[in-house]
């Protein structure tokens, strides 16, 4: 019983913090292109505008195209959520702090999180519509290229930790984080967030979405509710990534001042992260799916998997045995 | 991207019934208006482009034949809305040349002052689409789009100054210009020019040493210089292909030999050889601008004395065919007159439907991405192709 209560609090959380979220990138966003951003609603600064826009998409008509396939059609933004909202049931907020801390934790991050090509594939195919299928089969394209060098970079905390459990990894960095590990960890940290970029299907990277070639990707024949679902799948996945990279790299909950400021100092650091990768979007124009997938498997793939030897190189010869 | 592969491909005719035929229009976010594409794809691969014009057809031509000269100068502006000031420039001088009437150099200089400042503003909102193309209105392009809108803003506020209107001017007339210089308005352009040149570079500074967009642009959408003569192209995108033609420069109007200018040749073809040859005419169009303020003459602002009621401007029978540079290429106008207040014909000659005509040869064997980048970089504008 106490887990499900504590299940449905982090799940409102999340969903929250999702929210506020997207607000907060819609700043950032305003400030990098000289504009002010959302404003009216709820001064100062617009900050009820992401329930006007979350009431708004449950108001609208859900139009379902005549010629979709209704049950994978009607599917899919579940089938793109769960494993989105399911991937923070392993990440620690604090020592305790969390719904479960497995000893598996990172595989069962990366694994889970990789499921969601199931519901952008299905949202893809069922639309019915030609842009949405070939947005689908560059999704599949890019999630096959991309999650290689995803979990080869995020292998490389877990083999200097030698643990896959989430709060061993964090307590592994309590004198100094994976990031400041001299090269290697810049390294891998760098790879990481490209890899991330890519994971997430955001700009450069973004060629599922590219709506100035499929107008919107798979999710063109979405609307109302269902939209919604698959946008805040798409940033419940983003921010648990941040969430991921801050406690890999990052030191997680490590930080000054008392215990009690953990989990406010891995919040800051997820969202370092997350404002990295925004600040990535949008200053970058999308490249095209020759080029990520020559990036991925030219580069990325190799410098990850060279990075992971290092890195098991480190741990085999004591170098860093901290 | 001509890569010889797909060539081969769609000369071998592999896929058969693979192939996929989309629509990218005539709504389409990345057609620079009505523009409908018709592709056929094999996987990501474009191996031939139909393409259907005409959804912006409004008669311009004959438009033309039911106006008087006084009445059509603002209506041409309707053709090239993005650069209305040179489309208006093409008409009036094609009658003026019908019709042998002088232009006061006060009236030719200030002609020239608002062609150049037309062209900064069209190649802003150039750039700030074909990044939009690319990167996607949320990404990095909508950022370029934004930046390079707040410039163009500052263009239109001077054309506000100016003529009371921020799209379509009315500013040209036969004989001369409608209004002069209000007080105060050389010392703003001055600033506003200056603040332009020093984003141009910023603008550079972000899009040049970014990896990403170079691969987009380097080697995407070859013209080369042969097929760019057979087809006619004009302006940047024969400029980009190694040919050295500018109107302004090979036969100069409205005082055009009077300014210093460099015309930008680049001759690689590709879409980076375009946007290249953009950006330094952003800057070339700054320095005519400063000039033309420093030598402004004194005078009359139009020859003629104004009129009072819309069939009053008559020209002599006879025809004429003028052409001016406009931002996206040469804009001709073949005006024949018969005597009355009105053309008995009217000829358009746009530059973008000239320009566009070269998608065909140059899309078949690229990835989808690279049709919207080619597209941008041709920088069409849909009133002027259908007109």
């Amino acid at each position: 019983m106490a887990t499900v209560i504590a299940a449905f609090i982090l799940l409102n959380a999340v969903i929250g913090m999702v929210t506020y979220v997207t607000l907060l990138e819609r700043k950032f966003a305003a400030r990098m292109q000289s504009r002010i951003g959302p404003y009216y609603v709820g001064r100062p600064h617009g900050w009820l505008q992401p329930i006007a826009d979350a009431l708004k998409l449950m108001m609208k008509e859900d139009v379902v195209p005549a010629t979709a396939d209704r049950w994978v059609y009607n599917l899919a933004p579940i089938a793109f959520l769960i494993p989105c909202i399911l991937i923070f049931a392993t990440i620690p907020f604090a020592p305790g702090l969390g719904l479960v801390d497995l000893n598996i934790g990172v595989l069962f991050f990366l694994a889970v999180s990789a499921l969601e090509i199931v519901g952008l594939f299905m949202g893809g195919w069922g639309s019915n519509n030609k842009y949405a299928l070939l947005s689908a089969m560059r999704a599949v394209n890019q999630i096959i290229s991309y999650d290689l060098p995803f979990i080869f970079t995020a292998l490389v905390p877990v083999v200097l930790t030698g643990s896959l459990k989430m709060s061993a990894i964090v307590a592994a960095q309590q004198h100094l984080w994976f990031i400041a590990y001299p090269v290697l960890g810049q390294l891998a940290f760098v790879a990481f967030v490209v890899a991330t970029l890519a994971a997430e299907n955001r700009v450069p990277f973004d060629i599922l979405e590219a709506e100035s070639e499929l107008v919107a990707g798979f999710r063109v024949e979405y609307s109302g509710m269902k939209f919604a679902l698959i946008q805040l799948g798409e940033y419940a996945h983003m921010l648990a990534t941040s969430f991921l990279g801050a406690l890999l790299f990052l030191g997680g909950w490590l930080g000054p001042g008392p215990a009690a400021l953990g989990p406010l100092w891995f919040l800051l650091k997820a969202l370092l992260v997350f404002l990295l990768v925004t600040w990535v979007r949008w200053s970058f124009v999308r490249i095209r799916v020759d080029q990520i997938l020559g990036i991925s498997w030219k580069l990325l793939l190799p410098a990850s998997v060279l990075l992971l030897l290092a890195s098991a190189f480190v741990v085999a010869g004591g170098i860093g045995a901290a | 991207m001509p890569d010889p592969e797909a060539r081969k491909v769609i000369e071998l005719g592999y896929g058969g019934n693979e192939r996929l035929v989309m629509n990218m229009g005539p709504q389409h976010p990345s057609a620079h208006g009505v523009f409908r594409a018709i592709l056929t794809l094999e996987g990501e691969t474009v191996v031939a482009v139909d393409a259907v014009i005409g959804y912006l057809h409004r008669c311009h031509e004959k438009l033309a034949e039911t106006l008087t000269y006084v009445q059509y100068p603002s209506i041409a502006s309707k053709t090239d809305y993005v650069a209305a000031m040179t489309a208006e420039l093409a008409y009036v001088a094609a009658v003026e040349k019908v019709g042998k009437i002088e232009v006061p150099k006060r009236a030719q200089y200030l002609r020239v002052i608002a062609a150049e400042l037309q062209r900064v503003a069209s190649h802003c909102l150039w750039l700030g689409t074909w990044c939009l193309d690319m990167g996607g209105a949320l990404g990095g392009g909508a950022t370029v789009f934004l930046y390079t809108i707040r410039e163009r803003e500052m263009v239109l506020d001077l054309f506000e100054m100016l003529t009371g209107a921020r799209l379509l001017y009315g500013f040209h007339q036969i004989g001369g210009v409608r209004y002069d210089l209000p007080a105060g308005w050389a010392q703003k352009c001055r600033e506003t020019v200056a603040l332009i040149e020093k984003r141009v570079d910023e603008y550079e500074a972000m899009l040049e040493d970014n990896a990403f967009f170079l691969v987009r642009t380097q080697g995407v959408g070859v013209i080369s210089s042969a097929l760019a003569q057979d087809v006619g192209v004009a302006g940047p995108l024969i400029r980009g292909s190694g040919i050295d033609y500018d109107v302004r420069r090979a036969d100069p109007y409205s005082s055009y030999e009077d300014f210093d200018f460099k015309v930008p040749v680049e001759t690689a073809g590709d879409c980076y050889a375009r946007y290249r040859v953009r950006m330094v005419e952003f800057r070339e169009s700054i320095k005519i601008v400063r000039q033309v303020l420093d030598g402004l003459p004194e005078g009359p602002i139009s020859s003629r004395p104004g009129v009072k009621s819309v069939g009053q401007v008559r020209v002599p029978k006879g025809e004429a065919y003028t052409r001016v540079e406009g931002a996206r290429g040469e804009i001709g106008c073949h005006v024949i007159a018969d005597g009355g207040p009105k053309p008995y014909r009217m000829k358009w000659r746009g530059a973008s439907f000239s320009n566009l005509s070269v998608l065909p040869h140059i899309i078949p064997g690229c990835k989808i991405a690279d049709v919207v980048a080619i597209m941008g970089s041709v920088d069409p504008v849909f009133g002027e192709v259908d007109r």
